[in-house]
């Protein structure tokens, strides 16, 4: 456009950047031509319908699956790094580290018949704690910040409900302190009072921590609460996309407007 | 206002719907919206219902996507155009520069009113203290009843939230405030009280954008009126991206 100023902290500089992010599944189309940037403490929201690529654009964001074409790049030690020149340990090490990742099945996320606290423990000693009494001190303490009743360190997940499994999840992420947590429907297949306690919990600690969050949803409620931009996918590519308010109260594309106009006003 | 610049300067805004899943209906609302505002200056957006009104004031808070135009925000010594602006410039702008108070009450669910408003100082630069104590206090000067501080608005009656709504956008010490009828269920007690909350800013500089439909609240509020119609209709409705 014209000769913006662009506000304060120019000199901040992008945590992620996905730059024509593209997966092929054979023939068939999974995503296409994704181009953004997020920044540190910044959460974007990815909505759509089933189908329409936006599990598949996190898979590749979060290097759990190989792009067909374009790059994905991260800060690192202040650089900015293809993702694609990492090695496979120092992937592992990011996505252990640096990054989370939360399913929306907590089964895909823990280990159902370890206990919680080794749950929790075990990414801690992927990151090379030995030292098992602050290992049980610190999982006891993400525990009770995510409002699990720390009497349970003990217990597996298998006997947890769906809500605690969830927070669970979300303790054994946050563990590392990283700074780009990825979540795939949250707070779907929840009851409805269990996700809003779930939603409470992601909104207070992404905006504690300072955390940068990408999350899929298709749930315009939660993408209003917790996001400040949103990416619209159709057909496995972005169509629309601004900050959260704007495209939801003013959305320019037809398949925006269906989606909004899909929901009842909450 | 002499010699200070304006804080808001809108040159040339055109804002119009195009209403997809009506066959592509194009509602062109206004176009050719020019005015500024400058520190200490309250205007008032005049005109029928309809015309375009919070059209214009949403623009300005980058919650509607502007057409054509240009929407100048002052921050310091900068310029920034909202319309163009990234969405990280706009929700920097909206904490520190940008206060908006919104017809209806919009908050996150299950939060207090006390930390609705707080929150609001909070991102506007106070610390923890200063903001829960500017939130009580701004929350007694609008009467609202102190055993409902610690509640969530959801359940309050309208003219309640709407006293919580105006704390929260005067919480921040914004030097731009964009009120979208900040009286409009208030008894005339409560208008009176947020006449003098207003009329306090812009003594202190504020930049003053609003719609008044109470006659005696825009008389005492605003220097100026912008009749809204001349920018609605009569300018043509071409021009707009489908």
């Amino acid at each position: 456009m014209s000769a913006t100023v662009t506000a304060t902290n120019g000199a901040e500089q992008p945590l992620l950047v996905a730059d024509g992010v593209t997966k092929y599944y054979g023939e068939r189309l999974g995503c296409r031509g994704v181009s953004f940037e997020i920044h540190p403490g910044e959460v974007i929201a990815v909505v759509g319908e089933s189908g329409s690529g936006k599990s598949t654009l996190l898979a590749l964001l979060s290097q759990r699956l190989a792009l067909s074409a374009g790059r994905v790049s991260y800060r690192q030690n202040g650089h900015l790094r293809d993702l694609a020149e990492l090695s496979e340990a120092e992937r592992r090490r990011l996505q252990r580290t640096d990054w989370g990742f939360v399913h929306q099945d907590p089964r895909e996320g823990l280990r159902m018949n370890v206990s919680a606290g080794a749950n929790v423990g075990e990414r801690l000693m992927a990151t090379g704690w030995r030292h098992y009494g602050r290992i049980r001190q610190t999982a006891n303490e993400w525990l009770a910040r995510v409002e699990i009743d720390t009497t349970r360190i003990d217990e597996p997940p298998r006997s947890f409900s769906g809500g605690m499994r969830q927070r669970l999840q979300i303790a054994k992420n946050l563990v590392t302190h990283p700074r780009l947590v990825f979540m795939d429907e949250p707070t779907g297949g929840l009851d409805v009072s269990v996700q809003a306690r779930l939603l409470d919990l992601i909104r207070e600690l992404v905006a504690n921590l300072g955390l940068a969050a990408i999350i899929v949803t298709h749930d315009l409620a939660v993408a209003r609460l917790l996001s400040h931009r949103i990416l619209v996918m159709k057909d496995g590519e972005v169509i629309e996309s601004g900050l959260t308010d704007r495209v939801l109260d003013d959305p320019a594309q037809a398949y925006t407007q269906l989606l909004v106009s899909s929901v009842l006003a909450a | 206002m002499t010699g200070a610049p304006a804080l808001i300067e809108v040159e040339g805004l055109a804002k119009s719907f195009t209403l997809h899943l009506r066959g592509g209906l194009v509602l062109p609302v206004v176009s050719g919206v020019s005015f500024s505002v400058h520190p200490g200056e309250c205007v008032a957006l005049g005109g029928p219902s309809g015309v375009g009104k919070s059209s214009i004031l949403k623009a300005a808070f980058g919650n509607y996507a502007a057409d054509q135009g240009r929407i100048w925000v002052r921050d310091g010594d900068t310029r920034i155009d909202l319309a163009s602006a990234a969405p990280r410039t706009v929700i920097e702008l909206r904490r520190r520069v940008i206060g908006y108070v919104s017809q209806f009450l919009r908050v996150i669910p299950r939060v207090s009113a006390r930390d609705v408003v707080a929150t609001a100082a909070r991102d506007g630069g106070a610390d923890e203290s200063e903001a829960s104590a500017t939130a009580e206090r701004l929350l007694a000067r609008l009467n609202l009843p102190e055993r409902l501080w610690s509640l969530p608005p959801s359940t309050f009656s309208g003219g309640e939230q709407q006293r919580v709504n105006i704390a929260r956008g005067l919480a921040g010490r914004h030097a731009i405030l964009l009120l979208d009828e900040p009286t409009a269920s208030l008894d005339a007690e409560n208008s009176a009280a947020v006449v003098a909350l207003i009329t306090e800013r812009k003594r202190q500089g504020a930049a003053i954008l609003g719609i008044f439909h109470d006659l005696p609240v825009r008389e005492a509020l605003a220097e100026r009126i912008i009749d809204v119609s001349a920018f609605a209709k009569a300018s043509k409705p071409a021009g707009v991206a489908a």
